[in-house]
């Protein structure tokens, strides 16, 4: 389970301050499907980053199976950091590496690894997103989807606890997100893994996440279970969200 | 012809080997020096994996004045370092000082622009990964910059071999020496043209030879 308390993020540079996140909590129960969902600009991007701490968080604290990750530095932090997979909306790969060295690569970080083994286990993860036929290729060769897929696998490499994904299918067309988000309930569903999704399409919430909270302009505007917050949205925020989402349709 | 290739055929051959003697060894040592240089310089700069903006300005700028030292008046300047270290001014072993001297601040700059080429968002990933700073280096931005690297590395080669000329022409021996001692002060255009036509003839392998290289090593592509 991870829970947020009072999470505020605040840049400041010579000429301006910029409250990107503020007083933001949230609890995500272990074994959920957590939607976060916001308009360009929300602040969603800032919570992701402050979650897998690649931004230092302003305040507020990140509890990790209890431990707080805004607190830890060094190796605490990396050990931590193994707990969690992430998933990036531009997939970030290593182009210079096969499709599996990319996903044994976080396995081989750890000291004494065995290699072997590391490749065993990348071989599965493939198998299990189903790329298990472009193990030798290299992600240049891979369409989008496919290096999505590759993506998460290399996020569940270490068995984390939680999977953040950023805007997981906002690159991707109709069908291939359709697969993608199957892909992640499957994942949820047989490891048991939390997954946690950034995104700003109401689509994907309603599609896999059984809770889900609205930001806007750096606040929770509204949370709760997916139905609730669909069908009778307290926010102005979700009442936007869901008017734009409607009209597309 | 045949008769210019026995008269000074072996002076050729002796002077080319020199040359590539002296760029192969400058060249591995500027890279000694340069490669961990080009790496500090890069990962300390503002928003990098070991930023500290100050100590990069200064080193940055020590850099720079090294670079902008011209070769032949480095080469003159630190003729007692060059003693110090080689036990000799003359010649071409001793020519390496220099010309490692020279040459490593410029693939410090080379390097660092490979380096730079590499996305930020792979080296995010790695921390997101729980990476160690050195293994960031080592495993995603070395790596991941191969093709580039290798493009600069002719480039560097081709430079240096470039300042061996010069060198050759105060004594360090090399195709330099013959074309400054035989064309310039005895008027041999002929041996001129051999030296230049022999040079010509290096930089195009060099160049032919990274340039496959590179795209061979570059996955990116295929």
């Amino acid at each position: 389970m991870i829970e947020i308390k009072n999470l505020t993020k605040i840049f400041q540079d010579k000429t301006q301050t910029v409250t990107a996140l503020q007083d933001v909590s949230l609890s995500i129960e272990a074994g959920d499907v957590f939607g976060i969902i916001g308009m360009s600009g929300a602040g969603k991007s800032t919570l992701l980053r402050c979650l897998s701490l690649l931004e230092q968080p302003s305040s507020g604290e990140i509890l990790l199976g209890g431990a707080d990750l805004a607190a830890m530095s060094g190796s605490e932090l990396r050990k931590a950091r193994r707990k969690m997979g992430v998933v990036f909306q531009g997939y970030h790969l290593l182009m210079q590496k096969t499709v599996l060295e990319n996903v044994a690569f976080p396995l081989l970080l750890e000291k004494g690894a065995d290699k072997r083994k590391a490749r065993e286990r990348a071989a599965q993860l493939l198998e299990l997103v189903g790329l298990a036929d472009k193990a030798k290729a290299y992600p240049a060769q891979l369409s989008g989807g496919q290096k999505q897929r590759v993506a998460i696998a290399r996020a569940l490499a270490t068995d984390p606890e939680i999977l953040l994904c950023d805007e997981p299918t906002s690159a991707l067309d109709p069908m291939t997100t359709k697969a993608m988000l199957a892909l992640l309930e499957e994942i949820n569903r047989k490891m048991g893994v939390t997954i946690l999704i950034i995104t700003h399409e109401i689509a994907v919430v309603s599609a896999i996440c059984k809770h889900v909270a609205v930001i806007g302009e750096g606040r929770v505007a509204e949370q709760g279970e997916v139905e609730q917050v669909l069908h009778n949205p307290q926010s102005e925020t979700a009442r936007m969200l869901l008017r734009e989402w409607r009209e597309r349709m | 012809m045949t008769e210019f290739l026995n008269q000074y055929g072996a002076l050729l051959v002796q002077g080319t080997l020199e040359t590539l003697y002296m760029t192969g060894f400058a060249t591995l040592f500027a890279y000694v020096l340069g490669l961990p240089m080009g790496v500090l310089l890069t990962v300390t700069k503002e928003g990098s994996i070991a930023a500290a903006p100050r100590f990069h300005a200064a080193f940055g700028w020590i850099v720079n004045l090294l670079r902008s030292l011209p070769f032949i008046i480095l080469m003159f300047f630190i003729i007692p370092l060059t003693r110090l270290i080689a036990g000799t001014s003359i010649g071409a072993t001793a020519a390496l000082v220099p010309l490692t001297l020279s040459a490593a601040p410029f693939v410090a700059r080379m390097v660092e622009q490979s380096l730079s080429e590499v996305d930020g968002g792979v080296i995010e990933a790695a921390k997101c990964m729980g990476a160690t700073r050195m293994q960031i280096i080592l495993r995603v931005l070395l790596v991941e910059s191969v093709p580039s690297l290798l493009r600069g590395l002719s480039i560097s080669i081709i430079t240096i071999l470039g300042y061996t000329a010069i060198t050759g022409s105060v004594g360090a021996g090399g195709l330099g020496n013959l074309a400054y001692r035989f064309g310039f002060q005895r008027y041999q255009t002929d041996v001129m043209y051999a030296t230049v036509l022999i040079l010509l003839i290096l930089v195009c392998v060099v160049q032919i030879f990274f340039d496959i290289t590179a795209k061979k090593a570059d996955k990116r592509n295929r």
